[in-house]
């Protein structure tokens, strides 16, 4: 599984990456974790608000910081 | 309720005289942050509830649709108004629009809008200055978003944006991929809520401590001097020291509120905070990856023209 968090540094993206490990980590999934701060790249994946949770090259969550829990329903489990 | 409240703190808990200065810059700090924090709070869970069903994909492909017979411009600076996003969203935010089949004059109309008129900026400012100021206030920024964005789009502006823009592909999601029911959103909206109201709230704290410092022992009138109304310079100067100002400056309304109550005129007052909200450097910077210096040049030029002759509007109107 691919997972990649998108925003260019700010507070919310930070919380988002944290999240979406202890997420992981209570669902016991692996994955790689890269962070896209890129502005073209973020627009490219079609986010338009920071941050943002795209799981296998698709955008699950934009424009907010989910819950641990609402991270663990979009890893499947 | 809340003022009865600071009064009974003050005066019967403290033995303090609301009429002696340290009891009255203390029973204004009381009152004013109880009554600020009330606003922030219910005007942070609004607007987050409002965003929650109506996220920047939808406003996108609302304002994409073009059926708003010549008032795309409008339309898109009450968006602008109604959603906030923090200026760390503008790039992606700017390209989306753009590649989402938006004019360049629309997608200004937001971008100056939605910083000027902020759901924070709102609270803070309504809970200063009244609801007629701040209704005021909404209405200018929604103007200046508006006619700027109209007067933008007629020059040939898409030449001065970075041609990488162009390459990014356009996507055509409107958003409605949320399926959450309310109850399923109130946990998010509400911890939005909260993570603005504290971001914003130590600075508003602190100003609203300045203020009330200001409301006790500055003498009415003191400042009529230096900012007065038949100082013509007045205006572009306050838009001068309020551009590179950023960030919570939510906090200087309090502020700005004590400057007016002891003598500098309102409409200079208000170009000074529009300057603060609207424009500042690290959106510049932002902005400047997207746009040749050019265009970031006119853009600021011109929304701190517009705020200085709005400056000079209700100076001549409203005193």
């Amino acid at each position: 599984m691919k997972i990649q968090v998108l925003g260019p540094g700010c507070i919310n993206c930070t919380t988002l990456e944290t999240r979406t490990r202890a997420a992981l980590k209570a669902a016991a999934v692996e994955a790689t974790i890269e962070k896209v701060s890129d502005y073209a790249e973020i627009a490219r994946l079609g986010v338009m608000k920071t941050p943002g949770l795209v799981i296998d090259g698709r955008v699950v969550v934009s424009g907010r910081v989910p819950s641990v829990d609402e991270i663990r329903g979009f890893l499947g489990r | 309720v809340i003022h009865d409240f600071a009064t009974w703190l003050v005066r019967d808990v403290l033995g303090l005289s609301i009429e002696a200065r340290w009891g009255a810059a203390l029973h204004f700090f009381v009152y004013d942050t109880l009554k600020i924090m009330f606003l922030l709070a219910a005007m942070t869970l609004a607007m987050g509830a409002l965003n929650s069903y109506m996220p920047v994909e939808r406003v996108r492909a609302v304002l994409a649709s073009r059926r708003w017979f010549g008032l795309d411009h409008f339309v898109a600076a009450l968006f602008g108004a109604l959603t906030p996003f923090c200026s760390c969203s503008s790039i992606p935010l700017f390209i989306g629009f753009v590649r989402g089949g938006i004019p360049l004059g629309v997608t200004f109309s937001f971008l100056i809008t939605s910083p000027l008129v902020n759901e924070a900026a709102v609270a803070v400012f309504a809970g200063t200055f009244g609801w007629k100021v701040t209704g005021i206030y909404t209405g200018a920024g929604i103007a200046v978003g508006t006619l700027l964005g109209f007067v933008l789009g007629r020059f040939r502006l898409e030449r001065l944006v970075e041609p990488w823009v162009f390459e990014v592909p356009a996507i055509a999601s409107d958003g409605s991929g949320d399926r959450r029911s309310f109850r399923q959103r109130v946990p998010s909206i509400v911890g939005e809520a909260w993570a603005t109201a504290r971001k914003v709230a130590p600075y508003v704290v602190v100003g609203i401590a300045v203020g009330a410092a200001m409301h006790g022992f500055v003498p009415t009138g003191a400042f009529e001097g230096a900012l007065e109304r038949d100082n013509p310079l007045a205006v572009p100067m306050a838009v001068a020291v309020g551009v590179p100002l950023y960030a919570n400056a939510t906090g200087v309304i309090p502020i700005v509120e004590q400057l007016v109550a002891k003598g500098i005129p309102i409409g200079t007052a208000l170009a000074f905070m529009m300057a603060v909200v609207g424009l500042s450097i690290p959106e510049g910077v932002l902005l400047r990856r997207v746009l040749r210096p050019r265009l970031v040049a006119i853009y600021f030029g011109s929304v701190a023209l517009a705020i200085v002759a709005l400056g000079y509007v209700f100076n001549a109107l409203l005193t």
